[in-house]
C-alpha cells in the first residue's frame, strides 16, 4: 500500500498533488483520494509532481489516464513536473503530453498555469 | 567433534554447578564427544582441558580466578565407529563401572589403559553423542551410588546440549564447505571465460554463430577460432572431462596449446597428434580431452577435419537432410604418439554445420530420458540458419527438459553456415552469443521489480546509457507483469522464467510464462483521446509501450510455453 499523495493548493488556482514511490497498481486508492481532494478545492488547475516517483508501469498510466479524465470532465487543467527523461518520453509516445503540460519544475509549472 | 565441545562451550558451561556437587575437584573428568554421525574424527586431538571451570568450588565463582589445581593426565578415549562399545552404551544408558563391564571392545580397553573407571554415556533420541570418562577419585575412594546418580543426571542435561553443539559445528562446517565450492565455481568461471574468444572469425561468405553456457558446476568446455598461416581458419570444439577448477586449468593449456600449434601447422591432424604429445607430459591423471578441429577454406567450402574423441559434427543440405562428418580418434591426454586420420568434405552454400559438446546430447529431462543424438539431428534439419541453429537447439533443449532441470554440463556449440549463392568477397555476419543470466520468479504481483534488478545486474557490464537501460527496464517490467498476470494467472507456483542473452550488438530478454497461446492482451492500439472520451478502457498500455521501448519483440509458442522476446540493439538503436 502507498502512502497518501499531500494536497496543497498554490496561489489559489493551482492544486499541487506530490505523488510518490511508486506509481503502479498500489498507487489506486492514493491517486484517487489525492484526485477527490482536489475535487474539492477551487483550483483551475492541478499539478502532478512525480519528483519523487521512482517507478511507472502502465497500470500507473492507466490511472493517470483515469485522473486526467476526472479533471478534464471538471475543466481543470492537468500538469505535471519531476519527469525523468524516460518518463517524459512514455509521456510523449502514449500522448499524455498532448494533455498535460510538462515543465523541468514546479516554479516553472506555477507560471505555466498562471499564464494558461 | 573434540572441536565441539570448545566451540560451543556447552558441556563445560552446562554441568559446572553438577560437578562442584559431584565431589569434583577430588575426582579427575574427561569430556569426549562421539558423535555417531561424525565418526571419521575419531583421532582428532581430545578437547582441551578446562580445569578451572570444571574443578572450581560452588564458593569460588566470585571470588576471581579459582586456583590452578594440576592439570590431569589426558584419559580422553575416542571410540572407532564400528566399536560394539557405541551401541552397548546406546541401548544402556547408564553410568557403568569399567571393572565390571565385560564387553569386548578396543575402545572400553583403551579407557582402561588409559585409567579410565567410570563411563558415563551421553544419550539424547536415543543417540549415543559422547561419553563423561572419569578417572579414578583423588581420594582413591570408589564412586558411590550417589555420585553415579548425579552423574547420570549430569549426563540427562548434557547430551541434548552437547548434540546441539555438534549440529551447530556440523552446520558451521558444512556452510564454510558450501562457501568454499561456491568460490571455486567463481574461479574456474573466470579462468573458463578468459579462454573464450572475444570476436567471431573472418570467414568471407560464411555465417558463424557460436554459443556457451556454462553448467553451473563448471564443465571443461571450450571452443576457439584460429587464423591458420595459408589464410584458412581453424574451429575447435572441446570439452575436458571433469570439472571445475582442474578442468578450467586442464582447459586452458589445451586452448594454448592449439592456439599455438594450430598457427603453426596446416593440417588438422597434425594439430591433434602434436597437442597430444604435449598434453600428455601434463595432464593429471583420470582426465583426458575430448576436441574436434575443423579447418575451413571459406572460399571453396572445402573442410579438412580430425577428431579426438569428440561428437561428430552434423551437416544440414539445403534439402533439409542431415548427414554427419565422420573422423575417429582417441581423446587427447590419454597417451603420446598417437595418429589422427584426417577427413575432407565440402560445404556447399546453404549448407550448415553444427558443432556440440555432449552438454546438448546428454542432457537428461525430469523423467530421465537423454536428449541424444536423433533429437539433435532433428533439430539440425529445422534449422534455415547458422544463428538459428544455435538458438533452435537450445530452445528444443529448453522445452525437452522442462523448467526445473538443472543443466548438467557445459552446453558448447559453434554453427557455421556458408552462404548460399555466396561469391567470394560478401562481407562476414559474425554472430557470437552469450547467456548472461537464466533464472525464474513466482508468479506473484509485484515480482515484475525483481525480475527488473536482475536483468539490469545481468547486463551492468555493457554499461548502457541511462536511456536504454530505462527503456529496457520498462520492457522488461510490462512483460514479465503480463507473463505474471495473464500468462500465469498470478499462480505463484508456476514460475516466470527469464533469459539475458548479450549479442554482439544487442541484448535480448527471453521471458516465458506457462499460458501458452492466448489472445492479445492489448489487441487494440491505445487511443489516448478515445480513452478520454470513454471509448476506450483506460488500461491497455503495457505492450503498447513495451513496442515502443525496444527494437524488437517476439513472441513464441511452444506446448504451453509463451515466450516474450525483447531486443535492445547496443549500438544504432531506436
Amino acid at each position: 500500500m502507498s502512502t497518501a499523495y499531500p494536497v496543497h493548493v498554490e496561489g489559489g488556482s493551482v492544486a499541487v498533488m506530490t505523488l510518490s514511490g511508486q506509481v503502479d497498481r498500489s498507487a489506486l486508492t492514493a491517486l484517487n483520494e489525492a484526485y477527490d481532494e482536489v475535487a474539492a478545492t477551487n483550483a483551475t488547475s492541478v499539478l502532478l509532481d512525480f519528483g519523487a516517483v521512482d517507478y511507472i508501469n502502465s497500470t500507473g498510466i492507466a490511472l493517470i489516464v483515469g485522473v486526467l479524465g476526472r479533471a478534464r470532465a471538471e475543466n481543470r487543467h492537468v500538469l505535471a513536473t519531476g519527469l525523468t527523461d524516460h518518463y517524459q518520453r512514455i509521456f510523449s509516445i502514449t500522448r499524455l503530453s498532448d494533455f498535460i503540460a510538462v515543465y523541468p519544475d514546479v516554479t516553472s509549472a506555477l507560471e505555466g498555469a498562471s499564464v494558461s | 567433534m573434540a572441536r565441539s565441545l570448545d566451540d560451543t562451550g556447552l558441556v563445560g558451561a552446562v554441568p559446572a554447578d553438577e560437578t562442584d556437587v559431584i565431589g569434583a575437584p577430588n575426582s579427575e573428568v574427561a569430556v569426549v564427544g562421539v558423535p555417531i554421525s561424525d565418526l571419521e574424527v575419531v583421532g582428532d586431538e581430545p578437547p582441551p582441558r578446562r580445569p578451572s571451570r570444571w574443578r572450581r568450588s560452588r564458593g569460588s565463582v566470585d571470588a576471581g580466578p579459582a586456583p590452578e589445581m594440576p592439570v590431569a593426565p589426558d584419559l580422553a578415549v575416542d571410540l572407532a565407529p564400528n566399536d560394539p562399545a557405541i551401541a552397548y552404551f546406546a541401548s544402556s544408558p547408564q553410568a557403568v563401572e569399567l571393572a565390571s563391564l565385560g564387553l569386548d571392545s578396543p575402545g572400553i580397553d583403551a579407557m582402561r589403559a588409559a585409567g579410565v573407571v567410570l563411563v558415563v554415556p551421553l544419550v539424547t533420541n536415543g543417540e549415543l553423542v559422547g561419553l563423561l570418562q572419569l578417572g579414578s577419585r583423588l581420594s582413591e575412594r570408589g564412586y558411590s551410588k550417589d555420585d553415579r546418580q548425579l552423574l547420570e543426571s549430569l549426563a540427562r542435561y548434557a547430551a541434548p546440549a552437547l548434540r546441539l553443539g555438534q549440529l551447530v559445528s556440523q552446520q558451521q562446517a558444512e556452510a564454510r564447505e558450501r562457501e568454499r565450492i561456491d568460490q571455486e565455481l567463481k574461479v574456474a568461471q573466470i579462468i573458463q571465460q578468459q579462454f573464450l574468444p572475444e570476436d567471431l572469425p573472418d570467414l568471407p561468405t560464411w555465417h558463424v554463430a557460436a554459443f556457451y553456457r556454462p553448467a553451473r558446476t563448471i564443465g571443461g568446455d571450450f571452443y576457439d577460432f584460429i587464423a591458420m598461416p595459408d589464410g584458412r581458419v581453424m574451429v575447435v570444439v572441446g570439452d575436458v572431462t571433469d570439472k571445475g577448477v582442474p578442468a578450467a586449468l586442464v582447459m586452458a593449456s589445451t586452448h594454448a596449446l592449439l592456439r599455438e600449434t594450430g598457427s603453426r601447422l596446416f593440417s588438422p591432424g597434425e594439430v591433434l597428434a602434436r597437442v597430444n604429445d604435449l598434453l600428455c607430459d601434463d595432464i593429471p591423471a583420470h582426465m583426458f580431452v575430448t576436441c574436434l578441429v575443423l579447418v575451413i577454406d571459406a572460399a571453396t567450402g572445402t573442410v579438412e577435419f580430425a577428431n579426438a574423441g569428440h561428437n561428430l559434427p552434423y551437416v544440414r543440405a539445403v534439402d533439409g537432410t542431415v548427414r554427419e562428418l565422420r573422423a575417429t580418434g582417441m581423446p587427447l591426454g590419454l597417451m603420446p604418439g598417437l595418429r589422427y586420420d584426417e577427413a575432407t568434405a565440402r560445404i556447399a552454400p546453404g549448407e550448415q554445420v553444427l558443432l556440440y559438446s555432449d552438454g546438448l546430447t546428454e542432457q537428461h529431462n525430469a523423467t530421465g530420458e537423454m536428449f541424444g543424438f536423433d533429437r539433435t539431428a532433428e533439430v539440425v534439419a529445422m534449422a534455415r540458419s547458422a544463428a538459428e541453429l544455435a538458438d533452435l537447439c537450445v530452445s528444443e533443449l529448453a522445452y525437452f527438459t522442462g523448467p526445473d532441470v538443472e543443466q548438467e554440463d557445459d552446453i558448447t556449440m559453434v554453427a557455421l553456415e556458408r552462404a548460399a549463392g555466396a561469391s567470394y568477397g560478401d562481407p562476414a555476419v559474425a554472430v557470437g552469443t552469450v547467456e548472461l543470466v537464466r533464472f525464474s520468479v513466482p508468479s506473484e504481483t509485484g515480482n515484475e521489480r525483481e525480475v527488473v534488478r536482475r536483468v539490469e545486474e545481468a547486463v551492468q557490464h555493457l554499461r548502457l546509457a541511462d536511456d536504454p537501460a530505462a527503456r529496457l527496464g520498462t520492457a522488461v517490467a510490462e512483460t514479465a507483469m503480463n507473463a505474471i498476470e495473464h500468462g500465469n494467472h498470478l499462480a505463484a507456483d508456476v514460475p516466470v522464467d527469464v533469459v539475458v542473452i548479450e549479442h554482439p550488438a544487442a541484448v535480448e530478454v527471453r521471458i516465458t510464462d506457462h499460458g501458452g497461446t492466448r489472445p492479445d492482451i492489448d489487441p487494440v492500439e491505445p487511443d489516448l483521446e478515445l480513452k478520454l472520451a470513454g471509448l476506450q478502457t483506460p488500461r491497455g498500455w503495457g505492450l503498447f509501450l513495451v513496442e515502443n521501448m525496444v527494437d524488437s519483440v517476439e513472441h513464441e509458442v511452444h506446448g504451453d510455453l509463451h515466450t516474450v522476446r525483447l531486443t535492445l540493439n547496443l549500438e544504432g538503436g531506436s
